[in-house]
């Protein structure tokens, strides 16, 4: 195969699905670390990135090419000229769901450390357990 | 004004837990009325709505916000099925509402208030779940919901911090995977009203996009409802929760999830698609290992809180096999399995919370001729542990019948047999608990609250005690009138098979 056609191939590849990978790689990211990590403040963490993949993943659904704002300007009324802007005003909610799952969290994490003195989830449980 | 029952019920407990605090700080006890007042309302709204759609003939009745017509704005739809698992809902919240305020009396008025903002929100979002026609306002409803979930679990101590903050990172896993399950169907679609949906995905069953929602939707709802595998976090969320709101969340609190899944296959997708068999497969292998291995798990345990939870594990189980069943009477059973393990599970919860409040005790060795001290709660418990072995006349019985019955009218003889197997689990750990109480002797356990007058508990938690113990009985001898007054008219035009 000639070097053009394998750049075609890429660029196919990353014009259609490019972004959709990379969202795919940040969610099991996210899962990988919740799984693996020992600490509750890193699996937080882990947590948080895999919501903003998910978040990430509705935003890029909502683009289209040679798109503009959606916004009123009396110029045209064309949907087809306007991204579609219900996938984000939904992860607006997202956005607020997820810092109040994050609120929660660090509030839980904090009587954890209070009662515990530890945030590493081996040391928290084998005390727990006492 | 009857018109505007369906939001009434999400709304009062809402406007109700915002202002409990608030009304706490003035009175201590003022929060608690205003809650409790607020169940009361949506008690008696979801009764009403209930008996509307009764006497439409199971025509569902339909809401709609702002009086913006669906697809574009958001609508709450009521048919009888949805109806009656909103009664229970406020029911069963409204109970424990009431048993919970002896577990409060040393508490300030912040503890009280957020108690009861947490309580109310829990049957905010468990009743906006089962109401609401819009996919994306049933994740909202499923994060409030859980929210108030992990606080009131929090709430049970030291080890219910623990316990909470597990059971959060596995919640939030299940959260965002129904959502990435919306965002496809959104795509393919291009809407999120749950009834445009199912006329417009009728014609795109096969795309590949659609396994990828149904094995996420299992996956989302079966952590949410603790089907097996996905219960790792429930035994602990179970046993150390706050004993007030341990009948809500343990009875109702993962049953709304395996309804959310009911609606998604059999009212969304329709059950005649491929794809959604093998999904429904899925659900009843998990659900027929879950009864096992539940129920084995639950004979191991001696605290009697944790028996009840891997007991759950199980009972779920039930119902993912009555949805794969998936025939008129496997449905039947499914729906009838909901409303009965909500009271049976809520009763022993109560029970156990009775003894715990009165004798600090909770391991099943110590409970040795606890029924001289406590005869009502003792009548509630073997009623209870009845059903949950399902003997007749109590609801246990039934929906395990219809569930049998719809196994064997499809001729998948193997869910009989794990039925039958796990009834006979079930009447072990439960016998051992029914040989403790009336067979061991005393084992002179101390008293934390000795009785002030005649009774063995205070009012408070002894109505809701005797009131679910005789609701058992009442859904067993009721049970023709729920299935053919009610469920039967809210069963979905096709079945699997």
């Amino acid at each position: 195969m000639s070097d053009a056609g394998m750049l075609d191939i890429i660029n196919n590849f990353l014009a259609t699905k490019g972004i959709y990978s990379l969202v795919l790689i940040l969610l099991f990211l996210g899962l990988y670390g919740m799984i693996t990590s020992n600490n509750y403040m890193k699996k937080m963490m882990a947590m948080n990135v895999m919501q903003v993949a998910v978040i990430f993943f509705y935003l890029c659904f909502a683009q289209k090419e040679g798109g503009m704002i959606p916004i009123l300007d009396g110029i045209t009324t064309d949907p087809a000229l306007y991204i579609n802007p219900l996938p984000h005003a939904l992860m607006l909610t997202a956005i607020v769901v997820s810092l109040g799952t994050t609120g929660v969290a660090i509030a839980l994490l904090m009587r954890i450390k209070e009662t515990y003195g530890s945030v590493e989830e081996d040391e928290v449980l084998r005390r727990a357990d006492k | 004004m009857s018109q505007h029952f369906p939001v009434l019920i999400v709304l009062l407990p809402l406007s109700a837990a915002l202002l409990s605090p608030f009304f706490s700080y003035l009175h201590r006890q003022a929060g608690k009325w205003i809650a409790i007042l607020s169940l009361v309302g949506a008690f008696l709204c979801s009764v009403g709505l209930l008996l509307q759609v009764v006497a439409n003939g199971g025509e569902a009745i339909h809401y709609w916000m702002g009086d913006w017509m669906p697809p574009l704005g958001i609508e709450f739809v009521v048919d009888p099925i949805n109806g009656v698992i909103v009664t229970m809902i406020t029911f069963v919240a409204l109970c424990s509402a009431i048993y919970s305020t002896p577990f409060l009396k040393k508490n300030n008025w912040l503890y009280m208030g957020g108690y009861y903002t947490l309580m109310a929100l829990l049957c905010v979002g468990l009743s906006g779940m089962t109401l609401t026609g819009d996919a994306f306002n049933l994740y909202v409803y499923l994060e409030i919901a859980s929210l108030s979930g992990y606080g009131l679990i929090a709430l049970g101590g030291n080890k219910g911090t623990l316990a909470a903050f597990r059971y959060l990172l596995i919640g939030t896993i299940a959260a965002s995977l129904y959502l990435l399950a919306l965002g496809f169907m959104y795509s393919m679609t291009g809407s999120l009203n749950m009834a445009d949906l199912s006329v417009l995905l009728q014609d795109k069953m096969d795309s590949p996009l659609i396994i990828m929602s149904i094995a996420l939707l299992i996956a989302a709802f079966g952590i949410k409802a603790a089907l097996f595998p996905f219960h790792g976090w429930q035994p602990d969320a179970y046993t150390y929760s706050h004993p007030g709101a341990a009948p809500l969340i343990s009875g109702v609190m993962s049953k709304v999830p395996a309804y959310a899944m009911l609606r998604f296959f059999f009212y969304l997708f329709g059950a005649q698609h491929l794809f959604v068999q093998h999904g429904l497969t899925v659900v009843g292998i998990l659900g027929a290992l879950g009864i096992i291995l539940g129920s084995v798990m639950a004979i191991a345990q001696d605290d009697f809180r944790r028996m009840l939870a891997y007991s759950s594990v199980a009972q779920i189980g039930y119902i993912g096999v009555g949805l794969a069943i998936g025939s008129f009477y496997g449905l039947i059973g499914a729906v009838l399995h909901i409303i009965n393990h909500a009271f049976m599970k809520g009763s022993l919860f109560m029970v156990i919370g009775g003894v715990r409040y009165r004798f600090g005790e909770v391991s099943i060795s110590k409970l040795g001729q606890i029924g001289k001290k406590m005869p009502f709660t003792v009548f509630t418990l073997v009623v209870a542990a009845l059903a949950m072995i399902g003997i007749p006349p109590t609801g246990g019985f039934f929906s395990k019948w219809y569930i049998m019955l719809g196994a064997m009218q499809t001729e998948q003889y193997i869910y009989v047999a794990v039925l039958v197997i796990s009834s006979l689990l079930n009447a072990i750990y439960f016998f051992r608990v029914l040989e403790n109480v009336f067979i061991n002797p005393d084992p002179g356990l101390k008293e934390l609250n000795p009785p002030t007058g005649k009774l063995e508990l205070p009012l408070q938690m002894l109505i809701p005690i005797v009131v679910f113990g005789i609701a058992i009985l009442a859904l067993g001898f009721c049970n023709e009138m729920i299935v053919d007054g009610i469920i039967k008219l809210g069963l979905p035009e096709v079945f699997v098979r």
